[in-house]
């Protein structure tokens, strides 16, 4: 790639010696901080990096005896856990102890080891998974043997030699020092670091690409500078200093990963630079995301609010004691008790230490098993959302991942959505539509007939596949995470089967996967205007070329037809592989010349004398390179049988290969076979965009057959195979968007730029227009087309060329060289030397990609309007393609109207937003009286919501959602982010029905969510496939991610990751309504429970002279919430259905329940608080009159109590439970049983202890009792029956009004 | 095979439960369930409550308080509490025989025994008749475990030391003379409080295993000696220390003194007039309290207590009410043309 740029660099280090010495000193300062020497392990006999990391890894949190105290001080951290420590201690403090210290103990001693038992679980977990990878096998060198052993992955330190073979997984990040790749290449995967399944290419350390035969670790004597372990995976500096002085930069291309998968690649030998944790896989690795939900703030207020009455429960039974003291005077009674010490507290001291006890006695007002019930709810919620079949897709074998354990709820309240476009509302699956040529627009009517073929098709098999039942499964498909090494070339075998439709398809599926290769994006149907041109112009220049004349004299318009065609090809990162083996990259060497090293050689090879380079100029006598044996140096077969044998071999393929299915014929011309043969070359590409225009290109004969780090090979019709040597590659990124190639042109021999970007940027670059009258009318002409291309929905790239001449080139090359090599800025030097090579541009012709919808992207997008979300859609695309794309995902409606803003400055801006403000407010003003009134009247049935208009979501906004769309431009956005215009913008943007913000950034992206948040207080959801999204993911209360084409970043980044975005509608709609509501639910449940049986012992204070006791005996205290009425409510919590999932995905509307809390408002708190109230009222009266002057003991009318209790609050949940399955009859049954089994056994257990309640055998003689039944009959009926009637009066009500 | 597997390794089991389509009963309260709901509970628990009414209306209950707090109650002079060994009479006329067997109480109001404190202040352990306890008392019993000569106490502890101390005794007066009526003190603890619980030290003479210690301050023997009557009935398993130990639930209670069972009055008491003598020593005067005897006779739900019966009948009435209610709202929105 840029070899050239190191050699010079090498130049420079070596004869600059006086700026060598600066910067060498400079290096050594920063030698201790900012860099690490890796030195090799065979040069010194003891280990020479002895303070690195080495290679074993450990992600556990614990060792057996740290664990311990570590977890203990974690769990420490959560401030429930420390107040229910501090209670338990109280109890240690013999005056105002109220449980036997041990016992009280129990509770939060369960509570901690359940965390605990869970923490060391999922420790083990991660304890094996290490040793398995610790103890996986690698070739290590060993300088004792001379030779290389097997080793364990732990054993590897930095500094040694390791020799990897194919489809083996690195152990450690190593610097790649040799490769048994004639081109000194190494491919690796990345799929377990980025997800990104295509191949990438590592180069050899410069200095060791020279390297005629094997690796020998002991003639290696450099030292290696590098950076310091950083997480930055797409970074790697530094320098190799060899033993004669040179230093040669190195880069991240020279770096493989660990993680990654050697593919394609016999062998190869590296030196491990980054070992273990400090290896960028492992410090990218960083664990599930803690965030809290909605609910839970709002439990929290709740939770404070119990502290509350606590606190004042507790003070007012003391200022009770305190008086009921103070009434005896002196006299004391003689069931008074004086203190240890026998002297007489004073009432005020009394009460203090009764406030104290108090405390202890009523804890469990605040609910100590909420905390860990809550977390097992999520965990049995995060579960069965996991499971669901509907969130599973067939086609990639992904399912539904919940990253984030704690905002299952959330899901159930969201407000607000923001959606990427391109990969989460589209498929990201580019199939070449349109283009225009020179200002000629070449429309592909055939091509479009094509692709409405497909869809036809694919809608149909889906119809036979749903009557036929079971689908045919797939053969292979490999997952992303895993790193295990598959099989790759069985994938293919199935893929060329062909037959059957549903093979085809099959096939497709597959292939959607492993490579960027279904028939819809491969066979593109030539535009036969186009084909005819092309064809034309190649045989042009084919006989230009035998007839020895200079190809200016080719016409404008077909030489920009075939510049045109040659960009597309070669202006990419596209890698050939052969059609048999998916992994194994295409091997043609037309020419094998060494490497450029040096300006001079450059200048030297540059020279006008060599009119055609090589022998490059016809088929017969290229030269193929193939890779005879493994050992030994890569040797040439230079013979045209080689090159027949090679043909053969494809012909032999391609008998195999009927083509797969093919609506139209592939070609036009005689030429099938052609097409045919060469057309199973496979490429893999970083981007879809860039395969669709190389199979573009490749259906005009344009075929990309070979791409090297220096050259690019392209088979052109009549010319054949030409190869073009690459000088320069400027990737694309975000910022420039747009990539540029520097090639010498093999026919021309001129230094050409090839560059491919988007329209804005491109169109920005080109040569002014006053250059020519030809060049005025293709700008023009294409900017029309553009547009409607735009308008199309297509996605559009402008390619353009320049040429430079000798003397140019080289003092472009010049600067970019220093750029390269500069450490400090080198980012932005490099940015400023892109943009020097990419201006003056010539125009040559645009493309239009179409980029299909996903499936049920409308449907579910109106669902989710229905259900009260307001979407938002947030793009990188231009205005136009995401106004259509907008269109027909149904999110803009042609009969609504459109406010479009576009302003050139800040004031622009400010106007253009009072202008719509007052527009809106103009227009909508009578109207909205008019709904206001309609929705008042509808609102008050729950059910009935209308769901046209989106007024269900007025209910928390006091603005009207308006049938209105706005859209904005990146640019404009930037303006109305502004401080200024944020609250008028957000003004504008909320009562419109749908925004669409084109052209904007991630961090665009980002500050728009985090404002809607901030501002609006809703809860927002971005969703995003790409890395522009995952700042926008991150910012959002809940982030998703699209598992697509574009890698795994904003996965990584989400909270959830789903394999389509049409499963967000079930995500939201049912989940995301079941969570909130059982949780909802749940927490409410919890607040009652604990409140009810607290508010019992309160009432008894004013029968016991408040003096703490309570009547209930203090194991039924404590393990009343814990055990005995603890797992219906993890059942109902899990499992209760509110409303069934076909309901709540045939009613959208019910999603608004959740959007407004309408399962858990503050007042809701206190219902129950007062619901808890008069139960415990009815609990204890009840049983207190029924024994009223009687001779009944303390612990004898007790025990009825905590039993009426126990039936009250399990019958209570019984009503609120709403679909009862066997494991809620299971768990209540189990509940009692339970109960009763304890009881009688702790009853009968020991006669003496458990002072002072000393319970023998009450519960037994109770059970005698037929006045226990009878209590045990009316409380739990008297208790509950206001429920049912309040409900039945509120349907009677609702039924009433409707 | 391999490849089969691997291509649905992520696919989610396909059952009942992790779909979530278990089989469900939706309990859907609609008025067609909860009105005849309603009606069926109020039926049931206005049976109940008749049979418990009329129960309860056949216990009969006598209550005679003799505090001695108005200056003319024959029990007024024991009040001071200077006066030791007071003595003081009652009498009183019963109707109509009082059905056997008549249960005799004797009832406390304003009495805590639920204090916290009151309730911990006893040694399980010591009253099981473990020696260790005898000569170190558990913490608990603080302030009651040692006396001032730093003897341990036994039984220790608060509830022990302010055992109840009055005695009765009941005659029938016929014709101006006094018939005894015999009291039996048997059996009217609990069986495993008798029997289990509370265990005297296997020594004999049991006054041997109370060497070194103390009684209780307030007590006026030791507790080998608490029923002189009969020797069995002594140490912790004497049953009126039994019915005190365990502690009242409420603080006006009463607790079983003695049952008639025996003689004549096998069959009840019989009409007529009655003199109690009472050995007038508990003082409850001081805190406000009030003593009384309480002679009643039982049934099986128990003591006289209307208030279930009661309950029982509103609650049911209430049922009943509020499904007539609903069937008119229900009624009225539903058919709202025939209103």
């Amino acid at each position: 790639m840029t070899r050239e740029s190191r050699d010079t660099e090498i130049t420079k280090a070596a004869g600059a010696g006086a700026t060598a010495a600066v910067r060498g000193r400079k290096k050594r300062k920063n030698k201790e901080n900012k860099t690490r020497t890796v030195r090799a392990n065979t040069l010194l006999n003891d280990h020479p990096n002895p303070h690195y990391a080495n290679n074993k890894i450990k992600t556990t949190k614990y060792t057996l005896l740290s664990f311990l105290p570590k977890n203990l001080f974690e769990q420490f951290h959560r401030f429930a856990n420390v107040y229910f420590v501090f209670i338990a201690l109280l109890n240690f403090v013999p005056v105002v102890n109220a449980f036997q210290p041990e016992l009280a103990l129990a509770p939060v001693v369960f509570i901690l080891s359940v965390t605990a038992i869970k923490d060391l679980w999922e420790d083990y977990r991660r304890h094996r998974s290490d040793t398995e990878i610790n103890h996986m096998d690698c070739l290590v060198y060993s300088s004792m043997e001379r030779r290389y052993v097997e080793k364990y992955w732990k054993e590897v330190q930095v500094g040694d030699f390791i020799r990897l073979r194919c489809n083996e997984i690195l152990p450690a990040d190593v610097l790649l020092l040799s490769s048994s790749d004639p081109d000194r290449l190494c491919h690796i995967e990345t799929a377990t670091l980025d997800g990104e399944t295509n191949l990438k290419q590592r180069q050899v350390v410069r200095s060791f690409l020279d390297l005629d035969c094997e690796f020998d670790p002991f003639k290696y004597h450099s030292v290696i500078e590098c950076e310091k372990p950083n997480n930055d995976l797409n970074r790697f500096r530094g320098y190799i200093v060899h033993r004669s002085g040179r230093r040669d930069v190195l880069c991240k291309e020279n770096l493989l990963l660990r993680g990654c998968t050697i593919r394609n690649t016999e062998e190869a030998v590296g030196i491990v630079i980054y070992a273990g944790h400090e290896t960028k896989a492992m410090l990218n690795n960083n664990g599930p995301r803690y965030k809290r939900s909605k609910l839970e703030r709002q439990m929290n207020v709740d939770v404070f609010w119990c502290v509350i009455i606590l606190l004042v429960i507790c003070s007012f039974a003391a200022v009770g004691h305190g008086l009921w003291m103070f009434q005896y005077g002196d006299k004391r009674p003689v069931f008074d008790v004086l203190s240890p010490q026998g002297t007489n507290l004073s009432p005020i001291m009394s009460a203090i230490y009764l406030f104290l006890t108090l405390i202890i006695v009523f804890q469990v007002l605040i609910p100590i098993s909420l905390f860990v019930s809550i977390e097992i709810v999520k965990i049995c919620q995060v579960y069965l959302i996991h499971q669901d079949m509907d969130l599973y897709d067939e086609e990639t074998d992904s399912h539904l991942q919940c990253r984030a354990l704690n905002i299952t709820e959330d899901l159930g309240q969201m407000q607000y959505i923001f959606s990427d476009k391109t990969g989460t509302l589209t498929e990201n699956k580019m199939v070449f539509r349109r283009c225009t040529v020179a200002g000629v627009e070449y429309s592909h009517d055939a091509n479009a007939r094509r692709l409405a073929m497909y869809q036809e098709m694919d809608s149909e098999e889906e119809e036979c596949m749903s009557h036929g039942g079971t689908l045919p499964r797939r053969e292979s498909v490999t997952s992303h995470q895993s790193a295990r090494v598959v099989l790759r070339s069985q994938s293919t075998k199935s893929h060329r089967r062909t037959g059957s439709r549903a093979e085809a398809k099959r096939a497709s599926i597959l292939s959607k996967h492993t490579a960027f290769s279904s028939p819809m994006e491969k066979d593109i149907t030539p535009d036969p205007q186009l084909l005819y041109k092309v064809n034309e112009c190649s045989s042009q220049m084919d006989f230009m070329r035998f007839h020895s004349q200079p190809m200016s004299q080719l016409s404008s318009d077909l030489s920009d037809i075939i510049d045109f065609f040659i960009a597309l090809t070669i202006c990419n990162t596209v890698v050939v592989s052969s059609p048999n083996q998916p992994r194994h990259k295409v091997r043609m060497r037309f020419e094998l010349k060494s490497p450029v090293k040096t300006i001079e050689d450059f200048i030297k090879r540059f020279t006008p004398s060599r009119l055609t380079s090589g022998s490059n100029s016809s088929s017969s006598s290229s030269l193929i390179t193939n890779r005879s044996s493994n050992k030994g140096c890569s040797s040439l077969l230079s013979s045209p049988s080689a090159e027949s044998t090679l043909t053969k071999l494809h012909e032999e393929q391609s008998s195999h290969l009927e083509p797969t299915f093919s609506p139209v014929p592939p070609c036009y011309d005689g030429k099938a076979s052609w097409n045919l043969e060469e057309g199973e070359l496979r490429y893999e590409a970083e981007s879809p965009d860039e395969a669709a225009l190389v199979y573009a290109a490749r259906a005009y004969k344009c075929s990309l057959v070979g791409r090297l780090p220096d050259q690019v090979t392209v088979e052109l019709p009549h010319l054949g195979k030409l190869s073009f040597e690459l000088l320069h590659t400027l990737g694309f990124d975000s910022t420039r968007k747009r990539m540029s190639v520097v090639v010498k042109h093999p026919l021309t021999d001129q230094i050409t730029v090839y560059t491919k970007g988007a329209d804005s940027v491109i169109m920005d670059l080109l040569k002014p227009l006053d250059t020519g009258k030809r060049q005025k009318k293709i700008i023009c002409r294409t900017q029309n087309y553009l547009n409607l291309y735009a308008a199309d929905g297509l996605r559009t790239l402008c390619i353009a060329k320049k040429i430079l001449s000798k003397e140019e080139y080289a003092c472009w090359l010049q600067c970019h060289l220093e750029a390269e090599t500069a450490i400090q800025g080198r980012e932005e030097l490099l940015f400023q030397s892109a943009l020097r090579l990419e201006t003056n541009l010539q125009l040559l012709g645009a493309t239009g990609v179409e980029d299909r919808l996903q499936d049920g992207v409308p449907e579910t997008v109106a669902a989710l309007r229905r259900a009260g979300l307001q979407i938002w859609v947030l793009t990188g695309d231009k205005q136009e393609t995401a106004v259509n794309i907008a269109y027909a995902c149904k999110l803009l409606d042609p009969e609504e109207e459109m406010l479009t803003l576009n302003a050139d400055s800040q004031e622009a801006c400010a106007l253009l937003l009072e202008e719509s403000l007052h527009y809106i407010q103009a227009k909508f003003l009578c109207s909205s009286a008019d709904q206001a009134a309609k929705a008042f009247h509808t609102n008050f049935v729950p059910c009935e919501i209308n769901s046209s208009s989106s007024l269900s979501s007025h209910n928390t906004s006091p603005f009207l959602v308006h049938r209105l769309g706005l859209v904005i431009d990146g640019r404009t956005l930037a303006y109305a982010l502004d401080k200024t215009l944020e609250d008028k913008f957000l003004e504008v943007a909320r009562s419109c029905r749908s925004v669409l913000c084109c052209r904007s950034t991630p961090l665009q992206k980002s500050m728009v969510v985090k404002l809607v948040r901030n501002k609006l207080k809703v809860m927002t959801l971005a969703i995003g496939d790409g890395a522009n999204d995952v700042s926008m993911i991150q910012v959002a209360d809940v982030g998703v991610g699209i598992s697509g084409q574009e890698g795994m970043q904003a996965v990584m980044a989400s909270d959830f990751a789903l394999p389509r975005f049409r499963y967000l509608q079930k995500l939201l709609l049912v989940h995301g309504h079941w969570c909130y509501s059982r949780l909802a639910n749940m927490i409410l449940y919890f607040f009652y429970k604990n409140a009810m049986f607290v508010a019992l012992l309160f009432w008894y204070q004013f029968y016991c002279g408040f003096s703490g006791s309570a009547m209930i005996d203090q194991w039924y205290l404590i393990f009343f919430n814990l055990m005995f009425s603890a797992f219906p409510q993890l059942v109902t919590g899990t499992l209760d259905k509110d409303v069934s999932a076909e309901t709540l995905q045939r009613l959208p509307q019910l999603y608004v329940n959740g959007q407004n809390s309408e399962e858990y408002k503050p007042y809701m708190f206190w219902m129950n608080m007062i619901d808890a109230f008069y139960q415990s009222l009815v609990c204890f009266f009840i049983p207190y009159f029924a024994y009223a002057d009687s001779d009944v003991d303390l612990f004898t009318w007790g025990t009825p109590i905590t039993t009426l209790a126990l039936f009250t609050i399990l019958l209570h949940l019984g009503i609120e439970t709403k679909t009862w399955t066997w494991m809620n009859w299971l768990s209540i049954i189990f509940s009692i049983t339970l109960f009763f089994t304890v009881a009688l056994c702790y009853n009968a257990s020991c006669p003496t202890c458990f002072s002072p309640s000393n319970p023998y055998w009450t519960m037994q003689r109770q059970l005698q009792e037929p006045l226990f039944y009878l209590l045990c009959l009316i409380t739990p009926v008297t208790a509950l029956l206001p429920r049912p009637f309040g409900v039945q009066m509120c349907n009677n009500y609702y039924n009433g009004t409707n | 095979m391999v490849k089969e597997e691997l291509s649905t390794e992520n696919r989610p089991d396909n059952t009942a439960f992790t779909q979530q389509r278990l089989p469900a009963w939706q309990p859907i309260l609609s008025a067609g369930i909860i009105i005849p709901g309603f009606v069926l509970i109020g039926l049931a628990f206005i049976g109940i409550g008749v049979a418990l009414l009329v129960t309860s209306q056949s216990i009969q209950v006598m209550e005679i308080d003799y505090t001695g707090v108005d200056q003319g109650s024959p029990c007024f002079k024991c009040t001071d509490s200077t006066v030791s060994n007071c003595k003081c009479e009652i009498e009183f006329t019963i109707d109509k025989l009082f059905e056997g067997p008549v249960f005799f109480y004797y009832g406390l109001s304003n009495y805590f025994q639920n204090y916290r404190k009151y309730g911990a202040s006893k040694d399980a352990s010591q009253l099981s008749g473990d020696l260790d306890y005898f000569t170190s008392p558990a913490t608990e019993c603080d302030p009651y475990i040692k006396d001032n000569n730093d003897k341990p106490i036994v039984p220790c502890g608060s509830i022990a030391n302010s055992m109840f101390n009055d005695s009765f005794v009941l005659s029938r007066l016929i014709n101006g003379a006094k018939e005894v009526v015999p009291l039996d003190g048997k059996g009217i603890s609990w069986w495993t409080d008798y029997n289990v619980k509370y265990r005297n030290p296997s020594i004999t003479p049991l006054k041997n295993a109370f060497n070194g210690t103390v009684k209780p301050i307030n007590w006026p023997r030791p507790a080998y000696e608490l029923d002189t009557s009969d020797p069995a009935n002594n140490g912790f398993i004497n049953q009126d220390f039994l019915v005190w130990m365990r502690r009242a639930a409420l603080p006006n209670f009463r607790k079983l003194y003695r049952r008639i069972t025996e003689g004549n009055y096998a069959d009840g008491l019989p009409a007529g007039d009655y003199s109690l003598e009472i050995t007038y020593n508990y003082p409850v005067l001081s805190f406000d309290g009030r003593k009384k005897v309480v002679f009643s006779n039982v049934s099986w739900m128990g003591g006289k207590n209307e208030f279930l019966g009661i309950a029982y009948l509103v609650i049911g009435s209430l049922c009943v009410i509020m499904s007539i209610v609903m069937l008119i709202v229900y009624a009225k929105f539903k058919f709202p043309d025939e209103d």
